[in-house]
């Protein structure tokens, strides 16, 4: 009989667990999709659970809330759901057998006081260097040193509906050197360097960086900053004949 | 023998509940082009850390390193000659190559990429379709 009882008791901790670990990661998963659930998402999960245990019960005195159907949840946003890591022999490139591990340092450490963004690194690496919260020097041995900047916008104007790409030289030259991308990514001339998206995604032109270790090309706007030009109607009188 | 289990299942719920989704940091570049042929774990490369101290610049135009994971095809003696890592990695300006696994720190059997990149993605999803596809 011990034996039965003790399945049975080790069955239902079973089930227990598995609930109790699929909470966080359902939240998880739909960051943005109904009000009603975000109080859950804000809990820990045991509060979580707590929470729904108590919804249940008083759902004979309280007026009934709206629930809606599995089909709402999805995360429309697509919201980056990248979290920093607190250790790296956990991140899955790192080996996590490996105990030097523990000496180097980790991005959350790094970044916790960075500027944020959305995706990438989570950093705003522009604004960190703009407001010299990171100091990155641009010469091996000459602290000193400073980068040569050159201030010009380059305008590409987009065939389809997106907004015009700017390009802008001045964030691009204070941390890289013009023989960078000229002239074996970017030919200097204007209208030599066919551009698509596509060629960007298969890491050429801006995808040599921008997509790899700079902002991803989930972040449009960035470069489809200015806006077309609206279409003139033209108005046409009509003469009496 | 229950006190036994239920600790152990206490256990596996702690577990569960602290696991959480861990991902490499974007930009990380796994190196192993030679390491593990030679019988030490890949390398890994953080971006972030680097670019905080150091511009592009320094190394990709300065040092001569290509914009491209594993087409440097860096070897050891060439490190130890003070050629690639090896400019600062000597034990004077950043810690010297006598610390192997301070950068020998990559996960086994690992191929040489970047990591979280839209071209890596795209050949994870490739290669999922390919291995989900019936022949």
């Amino acid at each position: 009989m011990p034996a039965k009882q003790s399945k049975l008791i080790s069955g239902l901790l079973m089930i227990c667990a598995l609930f109790y670990g699929c909470q966080p990661l359902q939240s998880k998963s739909n960051d943005t999709v109904i009000a009603d659930s975000t109080d859950q998402q804000q809990a820990s999960p045991q509060e979580s659970i707590e929470t729904n245990t108590k919804s249940l019960t008083d759902n004979a005195t309280q007026p009934v809330k709206k629930t809606f159907s599995s089909a709402n949840k999805f995360n429309r946003l697509l919201k980056n759901k990248h979290t920093l890591n607190n250790s790296l022999s956990e991140d899955g490139i790192h080996d996590p057998n490996n105990p030097v591990t523990a000496i180097l340092q980790s991005p959350h450490e790094a970044f916790a006081s960075l500027p944020r963004a959305k995706s990438g690194n989570s950093v705003d690496w522009v604004k960190a260097l703009e407001s010299e919260m990171i100091k990155p020097r641009s010469d091996l041995y000459d602290p000193e040193l400073k980068p040569l900047v050159m201030d010009l916008n380059i305008i590409r104007e987009v065939k389809g509906s997106m907004p015009d790409v700017v390009f802008p030289h001045k964030q691009h030259t204070q941390i890289l050197d013009c023989t960078n991308c000229h002239p074996s990514i970017f030919i200097p001339q204007k209208g030599a360097n066919k551009m698509s998206m596509a060629k960007n995604l298969m890491g050429e032109m801006c995808g040599v960086c921008h997509g790899k270790v700079a902002f991803p090309l989930s972040r449009c706007t960035s470069c489809h900053s200015k806006k077309k030009p609206s279409r003139e109607i033209k108005e046409t009188k009509w003469k009496w004949p | 023998m229950q006190v036994k289990l239920t600790i152990n299942l206490c256990l596996m719920l702690l577990a569960i509940l602290m696991c959480t989704e861990s991902k490499a940091e974007y930009g990380d570049v796994l190196l192993n082009n030679f390491s593990e042929a030679s019988g030490m774990k890949p390398v890994v490369f953080p971006h972030w850390f680097h670019r905080i101290r150091y511009t592009c610049k320094v190394c990709h135009a300065d040092l001569g390193f290509e914009l491209k994971s594993g087409a440097n095809r860096i070897k050891m003696i060439d490190i130890l000659e003070g050629q690639f890592c090896g400019n600062c990695h000597n034990g004077e300006l950043a810690w010297g190559s006598e610390n192997c696994d301070l950068c020998h720190s990559g996960i086994a059997d690992g191929e040489t990429h970047i990591e979280r990149s839209h071209l890596q993605k795209l050949l994870d999803t490739k290669i999922e379709q390919m291995q989900k596809a019936p022949e």
